[in-house]
């Protein structure tokens, strides 16, 4: 039987010393479609990233990615993971950047020319990149993972520091790898990004507390546009989690753990 | 495993070091300058830059290579390039294999410069063949590669690795027996140098030095070897696909 999710998490939980992060993350995304991650910062969308492309040490629950378990080696040819800020190595050139890149994934020899053309650096091919502005060496850590024929490509906030113009273009971007079939998982906190998504996962406190499209986000909130549903929504969580004292928390930790087992 | 990979990773660093000409600068010609020093410093005593310049050719390749590539792979495990090759098919052995190969064809760069100013500029005087003792100075700067590899994963921040140097480094050139012969050190210091890779090290350039052959040169050689083997192996298990 064919597995038509691109991601399902079943009870995840990561702990980073003694702070749990993921308390029980149950999550299905959808191939062929783009996924966006929002909410505050520290809500925990790189963590959550991080688990899926398999880099992250996880405490117990599972991760099945394009129907393989979480980075398994399998995946390491599928899943592309572009990280928050520009991994990238500074001192070589662009072409440099993405020719390492495709030796490693032993991609087609013209990969290198489509993604530096898929990117807009046709111009800065041959510069280094950290003679590059902000918004260039973050465009060279996408292409990174646009090198090869992913199936899932997972960027960790993309456009942060990206002036309209190129948001605009990389999601167009985005949305021509989506119509190819590649599912697409992408986070961000500007929220008036949320409406070029197919589906929205919106986190807070390393909880999902919404797994919406931008039509019915809007609709179930009331709001007309994307921010004040946000915040809507987070005021209702807050509002729904805040009595909770630490004793009520316990026993309903212990009743959810009875149900699970 | 994949011998494209590590070649692709061996080329990826050879390229960047090709854009930092002050370093490369550095790597080739300190080692040489150093062991000038050497020998001016001791131009009138008889004899003594020919008992102790070979040792300092063991000595420098060792410690320059161990702080560069500490400091490199420590970059790159905290750029967040290794964490999104970690999600590439690049397997760990290939990313140390392909420092240790980059960094080994610094070395053999570096061995020969060096081993020729010596020879032709300050007349060190040895009775071994000198390919010998450029091959003793390749292992030694492998085995800095090997050891600067697995510092790095035990720093936090360049600060930190650069402090290892004098707590790894130091400790072996004061118990190497550069400074006095082994055997007539206290027993437990004795000891402990019998499992210090410097040591042997310097066994072996002394016993080029010496114009011995066979076991004499190879034994301590094929030792310093082991432990640099060693040191990428255990480098390459703190390799961590997943981390916290």
């Amino acid at each position: 039987m064919m597995n038509n999710a691109a991601v399902e998490i079943d009870r995840l939980h990561v702990r980073r010393g003694s702070v749990r992060v993921f308390d029980g993350v149950d999550l299905t995304i959808p191939r062929g479609q783009i996924t966006g991650l929002l909410g505050p910062s520290g809500c925990g969308k790189t963590t959550l990233m991080r688990s899926i492309v398999g880099v992250q040490k996880i405490a117990s629950g599972t991760v099945t990615v394009l129907g393989e378990p979480g980075g398994s080696r399998q995946l390491r040819h599928r899943v592309a993971y572009g990280t928050q800020g520009a991994a990238v190595y500074g001192d070589l050139s662009v072409r440099q950047n993405l020719a390492y890149a495709a030796s490693l994934l032993n991609a087609p020899k013209g990969d290198v020319d489509r993604v530096i053309d898929e990117v807009g650096l046709r111009a800065q091919a041959g510069q280094l990149v950290e003679s590059l502005s902000g918004g260039q060496s973050t465009r060279v850590s996408l292409g990174m993972a646009l090198i090869g024929a992913p199936e899932l490509v997972v960027l960790d906030e993309p456009t942060v520091g990206l002036d309209p113009v190129l948001r605009s273009e990389l999601w167009q971007l985005f949305r021509e790898l989506a119509d190819r079939g590649v599912t697409m998982i992408v986070s961000s906190h500007v929220m008036d990004e949320a409406q070029r998504c197919d589906r929205l996962l919106l986190m807070r406190e390393g909880r999902i507390i919404a797994d919406t499209t931008p039509a019915s986000l809007l609709e179930e909130t009331g709001t007309t546009d994307a921010e004040a549903a946000f915040l809507a929504l987070i005021e209702r969580d807050r509002s729904d989690s805040a009595p909770r004292s630490r004793r009520e928390a316990r026993e309903q930790d212990a009743r959810e753990q009875e149900a699970g087992e | 495993m994949s011998i494209r990979r590590t070649f692709a990773t061996a080329g990826r660093v050879l390229a960047q070091l090709r854009h930092d000409p002050r370093s490369i600068a550095l790597m080739l010609i300190a080692p040489s300058l150093l062991v000038g020093l050497f020998a001016w410093l001791f131009s009138d005593k008889e004899g003594v830059f020919d008992q102790f310049g070979g040792a300092i050719l063991a000595l420098f390749p060792f410690i320059v290579m161990f702080l560069i590539t500490s400091i490199t792979t420590l970059r790159e495990r905290r750029s967040g390039t290794l964490e999104r090759l970690m999600t590439t098919p690049l397997g760990k052995p290939d990313f140390i294999l392909g420092y240790a190969l980059a960094f080994g064809l610094m070395a053999l760069l570096q061995a020969v410069i060096t081993v020729t100013f010596a020879v032709w500029v300050c007349g060190l005087d040895v009775d071994g063949p000198l390919w010998q003792l450029g091959l003793v100075a390749v292992v030694d700067a492998l085995l800095g590669t090997a050891l600067g590899l697995l510092a790095s994963a035990f720093a936090q921040t360049e600060f930190q690795a650069v402090q290892f140097m004098p707590l790894l480094v130091f400790p072996q050139i004061i118990l190497g027996g550069l400074f006095m012969p082994r055997d007539q050190m206290p027993d437990v210091l004795h000891a402990i140098s019998d499992w210090l890779p410097l040591s042997y090290a310097i066994d072996a350039i002394g016993a080029v030095a010496a114009g011995d052959e066979g076991w004499d040169v190879y034994g301590p050689l094929l030792i310093v070897l082991a432990f640099a083997v060693g040191a990428l192996l255990l480098a390459s298990l703190t390799l961590r696909r997943r981390t916290r």
